[in-house]
C-alpha cells in the first residue's frame, strides 16, 4: 500500500462505497468554485446533481477523474486516493467513463475508430477484439449501422450515443455525465435519456449532472442540489421533489419545473 | 467512403456562365470596357513579343554558339549543350548514368510514399530501406566496381533533391517536437523550445550555415569529423524546423480543450493523446502553411553554395562562365527556374489534393 492510501477514513472502508469525497474545496485563482463538498456514492447508485449555472456541478464531477484538481479534501475511488501520483490517476481513470455536454468525439476518426482507440491503446486489445467490443456497444446504443461514418456526419443525439458507447468500451465501473443532453435538440434528448436509463437498469454506477428532472425522478437514487459551490441538499427523489428542506432548493425547483 | 464533404466553400462567381461573367466583370461600363480593351491589347503585344523571342525566332538545336548569336530569338540550344553539367554539377561525367538512375529511384519512391493507397508501413519501410541503400550506393560508389565519388563532388539536381529531402525528413520531426515542447506541461521543455525557436528564427539562414560549416567543427574533439554536406543539411533543417514549429503550434492551439479531456477520460497518456488525437488534427489544420514552408525549404537548398557545393543553381552559374556560351545565361536560368517551378508546383498540387482528401474524410 502506498502512503497515500494508508489512512483511509472509516467511511471508505465500507466496501459498498465506490466514490468518497471528503470536504472538497477548489479554487480557480481567487474564486472558490467548490466549498467543502462531501459526497459518497455506493456501488450501483445513481446520483443526479442539479443546481443553477455556475454552482460548481461540472467542477465537482470533473474532480472525480482529475480533469480538475481539487486543493483541499480527499477523493477516494474504490479506496484509492486521487493524488497527483500518476499511477493512481491511471488506475482511477481506468474505472471511470465520462460523457460530455459537447460529445467531444474525435472528428478525424470514424465512429468505430473512436470506440476502438481506448481499448487498443490502454487495454492492449487486438484490433479485431476491440472492433467486436465496439460493435457490441454500438448495438447497445442502437447505431451499429453508423460505425463507418465520421462523427460530424451524425446527428447530435447519435453523436452523444457514440460518446456513451466510447466510454462503455473501456468497461468502466462508474460513469460520469456532464449535462449530456444540454446541447441537443428536444427531439434527440429522449433517445439519449433512453440509452442512459438502460445503462442505469444494467446496474452501472452513475453520477449525472442534468436539468432533466424527469430523468432524476425515474432513475436517481439520490438527488444532490448545489448552489454557489456548496452542496445544499441531497435526498432521494421522492423527498427531494416532494418535500425539499432548503428554501434555495425550493426556489430552484419552482423555477425549473415551471417550464 | 464518406458521403458528404466535411467542408464547404463559397464562391459567387463559381456558377456563372462565361457570357454574364464577362459582362459583369469586364464590360460593366464605358470606362471599364475601354480599360479592358487597352489592357487586352497590351497583353497581346507582350505575348506576341514573348512568342517571337521564345518560339518563332529561337534556336532549338546547334553546337555552334555563333548560330545563336546571329539569331534574334532565344538560344535554347545552350540548354541542350550544357544540360549535363547543369543537372549533375561536378559529378564525374562518365558516371552521370548513376545520377539519372538515382533520380528515377528517388522520384518513384517519393511518388509511392505520397500515394495514400501505399500508406502501409509494411510496404513503405522496405521500400524506403531499399531506395536509401541503392541511392547511397549509386551516389557514393566504392562497391560493386562503382568508382567512389566523395560528397564534395556531388552536385546538380540530385544534390538539390537530397538536401531538400534531408531538410524535410530531419526538420519535420524536430518542428513537431519544438511545437509540442512549447506547449508542454514540463517547464524545462517549454524553456528549451522557446529559446531554441526564438534564437534561431531571429538569425538569417546564412549565419546558421556559417556556424554549421565553420564554427561547429571547432567544438568537435580532435580527429573527429562530420561530413560538410550533412552539417549543412542539418543547418537548413533546423532553420526550417523553427519556422515550421510555429506553424504547427498554431494548429495545436486550434484543438479544443474537450479533445484533451475526452482523451484523458479514456485514459490515454500524454504521448498517446498527442500521437493519435492532437497531432493528426493539428497537422491537418495547418497543412496549407506547412506546404508553404516546405516549398520555401526547397529553394533554400541553393545555400549550399557557401560550402562550395554545386546544386542545380550554382552549377548553372558555374557552367555559364564558359566564354562561348555565357551571353545566353538568361535561357539557362530560365531552365533552372523551370525545374524549380516544376517541383514547387508539383508540391502545391499534391498539397491541394491532400486537403481535398482530408475534406472528403478519406485520410
Ligand atoms: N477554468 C476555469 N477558470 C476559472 N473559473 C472557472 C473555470 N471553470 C469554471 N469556473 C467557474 O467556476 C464556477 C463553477 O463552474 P462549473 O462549470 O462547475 O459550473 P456548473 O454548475 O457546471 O455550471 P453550468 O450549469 O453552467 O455548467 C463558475 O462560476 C465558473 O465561472
Ligand atoms: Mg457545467
Amino acid at each position: 500500500m502506498s502512503p497515500a492510501t494508508a489512512n483511509i477514513p472509516a467511511a471508505t472502508a465500507n466496501a459498498d462505497i465506490v466514490i468518497a469525497m471528503h470536504n472538497i474545496s477548489k479554487w480557480y485563482g481567487p474564486f472558490k468554485a467548490l466549498d467543502n463538498v462531501s459526497l459518497d456514492v455506493r456501488k450501483g447508485e445513481r446520483v443526479v446533481v442539479c443546481g443553477p449555472s455556475g454552482s460548481g456541478k461540472s467542477t465537482l464531477i470533473r474532480c472525480i477523474n482529475r480533469l480538475e484538481v481539487h486543493q483541499e479534501g480527499q477523493i477516494f475511488v474504490k479506496g484509492l486516493e486521487m493524488t497527483d501520483n500518476v499511477k493512481n490517476i491511471d488506475a482511477i481513470r481506468r474505472n471511470i467513463g465520462m460523457v460530455f455536454q459537447n460529445f467531444n468525439l474525435f472528428p478525424h476518426l470514424t465512429v468505430l475508430e473512436n470506440l476502438t482507440l481506448g481499448p487498443m491503446l490502454t487495454r492492449q486489445m487486438k484490433k479485431a477484439d476491440a472492433e467486436e467490443l465496439a460493435m457490441h456497444f454500438l448495438r447497445k446504443v442502437r447505431i451499429p449501422d453508423q460505425a463507418r461514418k465520421y462523427p460530424l456526419q451524425l446527428s447530435g443525439g447519435q453523436q452523444q450515443r457514440v460518446a456513451i458507447a466510447r466510454s462503455l468500451c473501456m468497461e468502466p465501473e462508474i460513469m460520469l455525465f456532464d449535462e449530456p443532453t444540454s446541447a441537443l435538440d428536444p427531439e434527440m434528448i429522449k433517445e439519449v435519456l433512453d440509452t442512459m436509463i438502460e445503462l442505469a437498469q444494467s446496474g452501472m454506477t452513475m453520477i449525472v449532472v442534468t436539468h432533466e428532472m424527469g430523468f432524476a425522478r425515474t432513475v436517481a437514487d439520490n438527488v444532490v442540489f448545489m448552489a454557489d459551490g456548496s452542496k445544499v441538499e441531497s435526498a432521494p427523489p421522492e423527498e427531494f421533489f416532494g418535500n425539499p428542506r432548503e428554501p434555495r432548493t425550493r426556489a430552484f425547483l419552482d423555477q425549473i419545473l415551471k417550464h | 467512403m464518406a458521403a458528404t464533404s466535411r467542408t464547404t466553400t463559397y464562391d459567387p462567381d463559381a456558377r456563372m456562365a462565361p457570357g454574364p461573367w464577362l459582362k459583369r466583370n469586364l464590360f460593366n461600363s464605358v470606362g471599364q470596357t475601354a480599360l479592358t480593351i487597352v489592357t487586352a491589347l497590351i497583353l497581346l503585344r507582350c505575348l506576341w513579343a514573348l512568342l517571337g523571342w521564345g518560339v518563332f525566332n529561337a534556336v532549338w538545336y546547334t553546337t555552334d554558339p555563333d548560330v545563336c548569336r546571329a539569331a534574334t530569338g532565344a538560344c535554347w540550344a545552350v540548354i541542350v549543350e550544357k544540360h549535363r553539367p547543369m543537372l549533375f554539377g561536378l559529378y564525374p561525367y562518365d558516371e552521370h548514368w548513376r545520377l539519372a538512375l538515382m533520380m528515377a529511384i528517388y522520384l518513384a519512391t517519393v511518388v509511392l510514399s505520397l500515394w495514400p493507397r501505399c500508406w502501409n508501413l509494411r510496404l513503405l519501410v522496405p521500400l524506403w530501406i531499399v531506395a536509401a541503400l541503392s541511392i547511397g550506393i549509386l551516389m557514393f560508389g566504392g562497391v560493386f566496381g562503382l568508382r567512389f565519388v566523395p560528397t564534395a563532388d556531388w552536385g546538380g539536381l540530385p544534390l538539390t533533391m537530397l538536401l531538400f529531402t534531408g531538410t524535410v525528413l530531419i526538420g519535420m520531426p524536430v518542428a513537431v517536437l519544438l511545437a509540442l515542447g512549447r506547449r508542454a506541461p514540463l517547464p524545462v521543455a517549454r524553456g528549451v523550445s522557446v529559446v531554441f525557436i526564438e534564437a534561431l528564427r531571429g538569425v538569417p539562414l546564412i549565419t546558421i550555415l556559417f556556424v554549421a560549416v565553420n564554427v561547429f567543427p571547432l567544438f568537435l574533439p580532435a580527429g573527429m569529423e562530420v561530413n560538410r554536406l550533412l552539417r549543412i543539411t542539418v543547418g537548413i533543417a533546423i532553420f526550417f524546423a523553427c519556422y515550421q514549429a510555429e506553424v504547427i503550434r498554431g494548429g495545436l492551439q486550434a484543438i479544443p480543450r474537450g479533445q484533451y479531456e475526452a482523451a484523458a477520460s479514456i485514459n490515454l497518456g500524454y504521448w498517446q493523446t498527442t500521437r493519435h488525437i492532437i497531432l493528426p488534427q493539428a497537422l491537418r489544420i495547418c497543412l496549407p502553411a506547412i506546404t508553404n514552408h516546405i516549398i520555401a525549404a526547397m529553394k533554400n537548398t541553393s545555400f549550399v553554395i557557401i560550402i562550395g557545393l554545386f546544386d542545380i543553381l550554382t552549377a548553372t552559374t558555374a557552367v555559364m562562365q564558359d566564354p562561348l556560351w555565357r551571353s545566353f545565361y538568361v535561357e539557362a536560368y530560365l531552365f533552372v527556374a523551370g525545374v524549380y517551378l516544376f517541383f514547387g508546383y508539383a508540391l502545391s498540387v499534391y498539397a491541394r489534393q491532400l486537403e481535398k482528401w482530408i475534406a472528403e474524410g478519406r485520410i
